[in-house]
């Protein structure tokens, strides 16, 4: 029999991990970009190019994606674990993140 | 279900001494009825071979849960037009447990998993002594009380996928318990309940998927209960008091 299990809170449990393998596979080959930076400059500057393609701009987004979707998988988990809080408190204490990072966000956006 | 005299009800058979096999079964419709009420009359009907387990049929003894449709679920409080996919249902033994035949699993593990969670009582006095009053508004006793209301159906043993994945996991019901232990007041040995549930398959082995929250037929919170052994475990373990 299948198991069922589509619930938010596994959901979220398969997205912190999947997302976590998603960065565990990047961050060697970032690393080894990187290092060009110290061995060889004209190489990383041709690479670099390639960041003007659209689908290594999508790519990119993506990676950002990984990146929040982790960090905040992860403040989820800790506060989950961490904070005997009850679920109303919890609810409340996400949704004055989000609301803040929203202000912050289009305020940084109008900054820059 | 206007239009539909019959259910399909698909069944899991076997178990050790047989191979395991899905039969299919057309099961009169009614406007009220349970899952437990559409296996019992394929029992009593259809084939009297089908082996099954259930005793209060009020949700109390904990003794009927299966898999419905892919979901734990207590059969005698499921009403069959709630889980429905189509006209169908597909129903099995618990996950997570050995089968004994057809929809019995077989509890043992899940029972010796509580044993080795600690759960069970250290007294703090003698039976002779006077009973200690128990304060029903203190913080640790809202605490206890909140996991109390356990029937060890196995819904969430059966639901977790952490238990799926590491047979030495204690489960969330035992640790439900031994949370409950950890809170009450007259518990006399909380180092021992903090001992059995920080070893190997312990309240850290869980990977906070929900599935026991989310599926506890009696509304129960192991998830949370869980979370506070890993504090009290943590706290401890950096020295930290209660």
């Amino acid at each position: 029999m299948k198991v069922a299990r589509a619930h938010p809170l596994w959901l979220a449990y398969i997205l912190h991990r999947l997302s976590g393998i998603g960065l565990a596979l990047f961050l060697p080959v970032h690393f080894w970009v990187l290092s060009y930076a110290l061995n060889d400059a004209a190489k990383l500057d041709a690479f670099l190019t390639l960041t003007e393609m659209p689908l290594v701009k999508l790519a990119e987004f993506g990676l950002v994606f990984l990146l929040a979707v982790h960090l905040f998988g992860g403040l989820r988990l800790i506060a989950l674990e961490w904070l005997p809080w009850s679920a109303p408190q919890k609810t409340w204490a996400a949704a004055a993140v989000a609301g803040s990072l929203f202000i912050s966000g289009t305020f940084f956006l109008q900054a820059i | 279900m206007p239009g539909q005299d019959h259910l399909t009800v698909t069944v899991q058979r076997g178990g050790p001494g047989a191979p395991l096999r899905p039969q299919t079964f057309e099961v009169p419709a009614y406007n009220n009825q349970t899952v437990l009420d559409v296996v019992s009359w394929i029992q009593q009907n259809a084939d009297p071979t089908l082996t099954y387990r259930f005793a209060c049929r009020v949700g109390m003894c904990g003794s009927c849960a299966m898999m419905v449709n892919g979901v734990p679920r207590w059969t005698c409080r499921t009403h069959v037009s709630k889980v429905l996919d189509g006209n169908a249902i597909e129903v099995g033994p618990l996950r997570n447990l050995p089968v004994i035949k057809d929809l019995a699993a077989d509890m043992d593990p899940f029972f010796d998993k509580w044993v080795a969670a600690e759960g069970r009582h250290h007294p703090t006095r003698t039976r002779e002594e006077e009973i200690a009053p128990v304060n029903p508004q203190a913080e640790e006793r809202q605490a206890a009380n909140a996991g109390i209301e356990c029937i060890n159906c196995s819904v969430c043993y059966s639901a977790c996928d952490t238990v799926a994945g590491n047979p030495d996991y204690l489960g969330p019901a035992a640790l439900q318990r031994a949370w409950t232990l950890y809170n009450d007041a007259k518990d006399a040995d909380r180092d021992a309940i903090l001992d059995a549930v920080s070893g190997k398959g312990g309240c850290h082995s869980c990977h906070s998927m929900g599935s026991c929250t989310a599926y506890c037929p009696n509304e129960l919170d192991p998830l949370s209960a869980i979370a506070g052994l890993k504090r009290a475990t943590a706290k401890r373990f950096f020295g930290g008091r209660r």
